[in-house]
């Protein structure tokens, strides 16, 4: 019997979690269909974690495009179907995406495999992310270098530790969940690779405690800096993010596996680590940046 | 002063046509390429490592290029030259004082108008001393006692200290900056 997935009208990290939750029961092997007619909007996280969710899949799930055409039309302006195609069987008719470049997205849906794929992302986006950094979260021009450091750590992360490709996509938008539609730049990092946990056993990085998780291991490599690798300068990369991320207020999450642990800024009431969630493989991250509003005297 | 143009190391020795210095692997095929490069130098000759062609950095990079460079050169079987980076930016110091701190490790930027900075994990003491050292063009240990309230043994002590870092040079029994003083 095939089951139905339903996903939400709103896409975003939050709500992807009652895909997961859909999902738990039903093996990979096992025929899914994910409906996504009714979504009207999704974030960068929900589309590279779609993407990402059907790498999970070891029998092709059927994939509902949206019926919404604005919605189904971004969602191709956005990479995304480029890559569904190949991942689920879509079902109907989707818009045919226009050439990379010629899109409003900030970055379409990427993948990463490689390091050269880093350099690609990076050289991309720095000119148009220093205009929306600039003019439309009104951050001092500092930030938009430190964007593409964080943006390239992130994406690294995927090269360095996931053992497979992942994907990255980054979007300005109003931010309506909170903020009363401030202004965002948010980015994605999605992949179904080994996770932190694996990732942290496989280079004798257990923590000596009798508690070994997947929040254990989250906390570990992304508040803690440790890093599957014994070489003393690795886990600067997670931690220079968070620097990035606490400098500007903005929000960075990180879910692997059952866990999820997030920075919060003042302007969110998201709880700090989340745990026994449904199970999903890989490392998601996301990071938000928001506008900067002047306090009034 | 032998000068390395990074960016021309970018594009050669990791065959990338980019100007940004991201990644690993990229920074460990720079580093590696720099370091043939200085092992060409002779007894206390000094490098500069130009970063004017590098657009950004990311810390990964910079921990692979920068840090793992200053700690090859201070090791022991390091070859006996010294390093001066040209071309830093704002852009690039945002990666640098990250790994450095991290490792504390210090190294000197030297500015086109021959002005020079101390970067890094130093104490107020030892920058206190670097740049009365530098502001004087060369100074003998007796030299800095004299204008200054250290006590002398802490003084020779610090002294010593960044010229084991390779912060400072000798010249005779006078301690000298790596690079040019206007």
């Amino acid at each position: 019997m095939t089951a139905v997935i339903a996903v939400p009208a709103s896409l975003d990290d939050l709500t992807f979690e009652s895909v997961l939750e859909q999902l738990a029961s039903h093996p990979a092997d096992a025929k899914v269909i994910i409906d996504a007619r009714h979504s009207t909007f999704a974030t960068p996280y929900g589309l590279t974690a779609l993407l990402t969710l059907a790498q999970t899949r070891d029998e092709k799930a059927e994939f509902l495009p949206p019926e919404n055409p604005d919605t189904v039309s971004y969602w191709a302006r956005a990479g995304f179907f480029r890559y569904a195609e190949e991942l689920f069987d879509v079902r109907g008719h989707v818009p045919r995406p226009r050439s990379a470049g010629e899109s409003d997205v900030l970055l379409e849906v990427t993948p990463v495999t490689k390091s050269d794929d880093v350099h690609g992302v990076v050289e991309r986006i720095q000119e148009r992310a220093a205009s929306i950094l600039l003019n439309n979260l009104h951050l001092e021009s500092r930030a938009t270098m430190g964007f593409a450091m964080t943006l390239s750590e992130a994406c690294q992360n995927i090269v360095e530790h996931a053992g497979r490709g992942g994907w990255v996509m980054v979007q300005a938008y109003n931010y309506r969940r909170r903020l009363g539609g401030r202004y965002v730049v948010v980015i994605a990092v999605c992949d179904a690779g080994v996770g932190f946990r694996s990732s942290l056993e496989s280079g004798q990085r257990r923590a000596l405690s009798d508690r070994w998780d997947d929040a254990v291991a989250l906390e570990a490599a992304v508040v803690n800096g440790v890093s599957r690798y014994g070489d003393p300068g690795r886990g600067q990369g997670l931690k220079g993010i968070r620097g990035y991320v606490h400098r500007w207020e903005g929000k960075f999450s990180v879910r692997s596996g059952t866990a999820r642990i997030a920075l919060i800024p003042s302007w969110e009431d998201d709880v700090p680590r989340r745990e026994n969630l449904a199970y999903f493989p890989g490392a998601q991250l996301q990071i938000i940046i928001p506008e900067k509003v002047s306090v009034a005297a | 002063m032998t000068r390395i143009d990074v960016g021309s190391v970018l594009r050669h020795s990791a065959n990338l046509p980019f100007s940004d210095l991201v990644t690993r692997p990229t920074g460990a095929a720079v580093r590696r390429c720099i370091q043939t490069e200085l092992e060409a130098l002779s007894e206390g000759d000094v490098a500069m490592l130009d970063f004017s062609r590098i657009g950004m950095m990311d810390y990964s990079c910079a921990d692979e290029v920068v840090a793992k460079l200053l700690i090859a050169l201070a090791g022991q079987d390091a070859h006996a030259g010294y390093i001066v980076f040209h071309g830093i930016t704002d852009a690039h110091l945002e990666a640098i004082e990250v790994v450095l701190d991290h490792h504390g490790l210090a190294l000197v930027v030297q500015f086109a108008d021959g002005g020079a900075r101390l970067v890094g994990s130093v104490t107020d003491q030892e920058r206190a001393i670097w740049e009365m050292v530098y502001a004087r063009g060369s100074a003998a240990a007796g030299d800095v006692t004299d204008i200054s309230a250290h006590d002398p043994i802490e003084l020779a002590r610090i002294l010593e200290s960044l010229l084991q870092r390779r912060l400072l040079r000798h010249d005779g029994v006078e301690y000298t900056p790596l690079g040019p003083v206007q």
